[in-house]
């Protein structure tokens, strides 16, 4: 067993964790925040994506040791109070998602690309930064709508921080 | 996942020496490969060395034509360096296509030599652009230290510490990722100094990354598209799956070194 401490949307947390736990268990199972999914538990379909030190990263791919002092925000940690972070509010005006499971991974992913990339994202950039994030619903095409419209909201041409 | 005890080395000579003390240790970086195959309980190592901590073995540095790069550097770090994509921006435009975001974020160049999967891109990158490999215990030849599929001429309690070579002046990686995985079916890395070609092929052969010596001389003599035409690919050598056949994998080969010489210029 292993002691980590690490910072969760903004609050400082510690436990005890196996040294096998994974990052995405920890978040689930240790701090009830089951935003983050579980989809192939393979590392490829980015449901899991959260961000590790302001970087996106698949958590089922991480163990909850390796992010001891760590400062990680999940999808929990977007909104403001009662307000949805712009990323979430342009999913839901442009209905980029049908059954939703992979929407916080999508949205994680896609405030990332934002935080690198600015806030004048074009089709083609976001399909192509979208790799790793497998929706079996949609066929994508509000997503990236959501993205463009979300990207554009956080900032135009701006790599603002979103957290 | 079975148990494990999980360590976070402060320098290389610490990851050395809790791998050396443990039973059956292994070290951790990006973990982009390692952590999958411990979940399918394909490995099951009694500790993990991660080794993503150690400041001496992160960040790319450019000095004159050389360029050095710590085994810890991210896919992400390596594509987005600055000095990196004026010296070989062929190295970096390959780090931008390993994978995902989420992966690059995680995934290193040293973990990925080690691993040297038949079908990753930076074993390529290394044997093209002559790379030398830095241990813990020696300095290795890329062509000595990737020595077949999976296999490399590590040592159990050896870690690598960074790669360095010489930057070209020319080069390009060109790859046909496999449409679900994104792995390479087949990637070929060109570069060229002076009148020196060098070439080498990934994801397509079952002996893993190899250099393709004819169209290394046909590319010596001449630096185009049409001196590939006259060269063979032997598909003996390659491999065959669902995913593709021998010989689709051989001509896949051409048209990649094709495409990589055409984008090198």
């Amino acid at each position: 067993m292993a002691k980590v401490q690490m910072t969760v949307n903004g609050k400082s947390v510690a436990g005890t964790v196996e040294d096998r736990t994974l990052l995405v268990d920890y978040l689930r199972d240790g701090r009830n925040l089951t935003g983050t999914h579980v989809g192939c538990d393979t590392s490829q379909c980015g449901a899991c994506v959260v961000h590790v030190d302001g970087k996106a990263v698949k958590s089922c791919t991480m163990l909850a040791v390796q992010a001891d002092g760590s400062d990680i925000t999940t999808i929990e940690g977007l909104a403001a109070g009662g307000d949805l972070h712009p990323m979430q509010a342009a999913f839901r005006e442009n209905h980029g998602l049908q059954c939703g499971f992979c929407t916080p991974g999508m949205i994680m992913s896609a405030v990332d690309m934002v935080n690198r990339l600015g806030g004048d994202l074009d089709e083609g950039t976001i399909r192509a930064e979208l790799e790793g994030n497998i929706c079996r619903c949609t066929g994508y095409h509000n997503i990236v709508k959501s993205i463009a419209a979300g990207a554009s909201a956080m900032g135009a041409g701006s790599k603002q921080a979103a957290e | 996942m079975y148990e494990t005890t999980y360590h976070r080395a402060s320098s290389a000579d610490d990851a050395v020496s809790r791998a050396s003390s443990a039973g059956d240790g292994k070290f951790l970086s990006g973990g982009m490969t390692l952590l999958p195959t411990m979940k399918q309980r394909l490995a099951a190592p009694s500790d993990l060395i991660d080794v993503t901590h150690i400041a001496d073995m992160k960040g790319v540095s450019v000095s004159g034509s050389t360029v050095t790069i710590g085994a810890a550097t991210t896919h992400a770090e390596v594509a987005n360096d600055a000095g990196l994509k004026k010296a070989c921006s062929s190295l970096a435009n390959l780090a931008s296509h390993i994978g995902d975001p989420a992966v690059r974020n995680r995934g290193t160049i040293g973990g990925s030599i080690a691993n040297n999967d038949p079908a990753a891109d930076y074993p390529a990158a290394m044997l093209a652009l002559g790379a030398t490999i830095h241990t813990t215990k020696r300095e290795v030849s890329a062509d000595e230290f990737f020595t077949g599929m999976f296999e490399t001429a590590l040592a159990d309690d050896e870690l690598i510490t960074a790669v360095s070579f010489d930057a070209p002046s020319k080069g390009a990686y060109a790859k046909f990722p496999n449409p679900a995985s994104r792995y390479a079916m087949a990637g070929v890395y060109v570069a060229q100094s002076g009148g020196d070609v060098r070439v080498a092929v990934t994801g397509a052969s079952s002996d893993g990354v190899y250099r393709a010596a004819d169209m290394e001389s046909a590319l010596a003599g001449s630096f185009n598209e049409g001196a590939i035409d006259g060269c063979s690919v032997d598909e003996g050598n390659m491999l065959s799956d669902i995913h593709g056949s021998a010989a689709y994998r051989a001509n896949l080969v051409k048209v990649m070194a094709k495409r990589a010489v055409a984008a090198a210029g």
